[in-house]
């Protein structure tokens, strides 16, 4: 275990690094000058002599990328360029409403996802099972933008139940819930096609096995088959699934956040790139892979633990 | 018997699964998502082909007389806020985004093909560090790096080509060196290098064939993915530029008006739909078909978008 562990954390911290090289690599990419692609046509020299002297362009190559580096692993990514407040705390402030959302798209995704791919895996060559694993598959099929936009117009225009836009932050607690839900439900039906198909074949497995035949032989209820002998030894694939899914889910956001002008690190790298504001970018470049690299890690610990096949 | 559903959803793994379900019957069951995506993805070709005669107007033509107009027999998708028929706009567009997804699928399969063909094979020091680069990439959602690229690039088409293109490269990277790493001791290469053939004509006629099947089922549900990335990228507006037609645009345009003219997004969005479903059919039924080795792997692995 300490072995893999010590892998593990030597990989993460690779990757870290990975995500600052790719970020450092971005402003480095923007051809021609960066302070005369940020500043326009009509900068004047000193001003983007300037910028260039902030943005530490005047040095030689090696050194702007050693002190990013030391600098962004500290959280350092300069400031804005647009609010001139620190890019590390622009990202945090909106930091809260990625997770919120992402974790709220997980549950829906299991909600859905989960009781679906069983009764497909139980009903197997039913109609229920063909109906479900082609709702799935057209589900997975939808850009998840359009399916936001569909929700929209359905429950916010034509029901007029949920509020259209933004994350509620003043209304308290019921109303951040309130304009959670459409986020998250698109967010969770998108994700809960995958994760329907893959409890319907993690179940399928499961009900194969012997010890599940003899069950049926001992004359046990289906019912009890199910829930006591296939599902319990289905559940740690599931489990993966979901900490694969939230990974994925943060991914997910930066078009949902888009759809219902939500406050998050999506819209926030979005504007970002808009207004050319690369620290701005830069930063939630970084912290957004940072999250999902620390996501990934631990659903790999999880699994390790969780799993006695796995060998450490 | 029970191969249809199977098909539909790989499983996790299980070789005795698919030779439990391998009867004639289950083969030609199999194979209706074969068909069917081959159908609908001749037939969104064949709307590329003909876009000219299919759209009824130009798609970038404005005509404020008849702005945001409901579906009508004179505009089956309606108008949009310029008064551009959106059914002609959707058919054009289907020429960028099977554009960009069959130059996004080459230039990723072949450039992974090399990184994979030659890390897996060449082994040792150089292979770790090129899968830990692979690693690292492969952690960034498709999405976020081709954004990523996007931004310092700026909009265009062939930004986003290379965008999406460097985004899907790492998969490939790693699927092709998997497949190399098991053949490469195999009798029949080991064999090759015993008779003394270069190394190079090793690796294009004994182990490259082999990599052939599980490429080509990557490529189809890269290439529903590279259609929606795409989409993704034209619908946040940092895309092909407009007023160039393409699927997110469209979608796009239409969202302030989801209100009172739904049908812009609404209907727009039925052309990427169709076609992801199609590529996913194709990559479902390719992936039996082709290689049962691979299941679990293709439609579910790849979700990073």
């Amino acid at each position: 275990m300490r072995r893999f562990l010590v892998r593990r954390l030597l990989l993460l911290a690779l990757s870290v690094l990975g995500a600052v090289t790719v970020a450092f690599l971005l402003m480095r990419m923007i051809p021609g000058d960066p302070a005369q692609v940020i500043l326009g046509d009509y900068a004047t020299k000193e001003s983007i002599a300037a910028l260039r002297r902030q943005l530490g362009l005047d040095r030689p190559l090696y050194q702007q990328y050693l002190s990013f580096v030391t600098r962004a692993l500290g959280g350092d990514f300069g400031s804005s360029l647009v609010t001139f407040r620190p890019a590390f705390f622009e990202v945090r402030s909106v930091f809260g409403y990625t997770i919120e959302l992402a974790l709220a798209g997980t549950v829906v995704s299991m909600l859905v996802g989960v009781p679906a791919g069983v009764l497909a895996a139980v009903r197997r060559n039913r109609p229920l099972d063909y109906v479900t694993m082609i709702l799935a598959l057209g589900a997975m099929s939808m850009p998840v933008f359009w399916l936001s936009l569909l929700l929209l117009f359905v429950f916010s225009f034509l029901l007029g139940w949920t509020p259209s836009m933004g994350a509620g932050g003043d209304g308290g607690f019921v109303s951040r819930l309130w304009h959670l839900a459409l986020p998250a439900l698109a967010l969770g039906l998108s994700m809960g096609a995958m994760v329907t198909r893959m409890t319907r074949s993690a179940t399928l497995e499961v009900i194969r096995q012997d010890y599940v035949r003899t069950a049926r032989a001992k004359g046990l209820r289906e019912g009890l088959v199910i829930g006591k002998h296939a599902l319990r030894n289905a559940a740690l694939p599931i489990l993966t699934i979901l900490a694969i899914n939230f990974g994925i889910q943060l991914g997910g956001t930066i078009l949902v956040e888009a759809v219902f002008a939500r406050p998050g690190m999506g819209s926030l790298l979005v504007s970002a790139i808009y207004q050319r504001d690369y620290p701005q970018v830069q930063a939630v470049v970084v912290i957004f892979a940072t999250s999902i690299l620390l996501v990934n890690m631990l659903v790999d610990l999880l699994y390790a633990t969780v799993d006695p096949r796995v060998r450490l | 018997m029970n191969a249809t559903a199977d098909r539909l959803v790989p499983s996790l793994g299980t070789p005795a699964v698919a030779a439990r379900d391998s009867g004639a019957l289950s083969t030609l069951r199999r194979s209706v998502s074969l068909r069917l995506g081959i159908v609908v993805i001749l037939a969104v070709f064949a709307v590329a082909a003909a876009a000219p005669a299919i759209a009824p107007y130009d798609p970038i033509a404005n005509n404020l007389r008849v702005r945001l107009q409901p579906p009508s027999s004179a505009h089956i998708f309606g108008t949009d806020d310029f008064g551009r028929d959106v059914f002609s706009r959707v058919v054009w567009g289907t020429r960028i985004s099977l554009l960009v997804a069959a130059i996004v699928v080459t230039v990723a399969a072949l450039g992974g093909a090399v990184v994979g063909l030659v890390s897996g094979y060449v082994g040792g020091r150089l292979d770790d560090v090129v899968m830990r680069i692979i690693d690292v990439l492969l952690a960034f959602p498709a999405l976020l790096l081709a954004l990523a690229v996007m931004a310092a690039l700026g909009s265009s088409l062939v930004n986003v080509i290379l965008a999406v293109g460097v985004a899907f490269l790492p998969r490939f990277a790693r699927l092709q060196r998997s497949v190399v790493v098991s053949v490469r001791e195999r009798e029949f290469v080991m064999a090759a290098v015993a008779l003394g053939i270069p190394r190079l004509r090793v690796l294009w006629r004994h182990v490259m064939p082999n990599c052939l099947a599980p490429v080509i089922v990557m490529s189809t549900v890269s290439a529903a993915d590279a259609i929606l990335v795409e989409a993704s990228l034209s619908f946040l507006g940092l895309g092909v530029q407009p007023p160039a037609p393409t699927w997110g645009a469209v979608i796009s345009d239409g969202r302030s008006f989801m209100q009172n003219a739904p049908w812009i997004s609404g209907l727009s969005g039925l052309a990427i739909m169709g076609t992801v479903l199609g590529l996913n059919l194709l990559g479902d039924g390719a992936r039996d078909v082709l290689d049962p080795t691979l299941r679990g792997e293709g439609v579910e692995a790849r979700r990073d978008s």
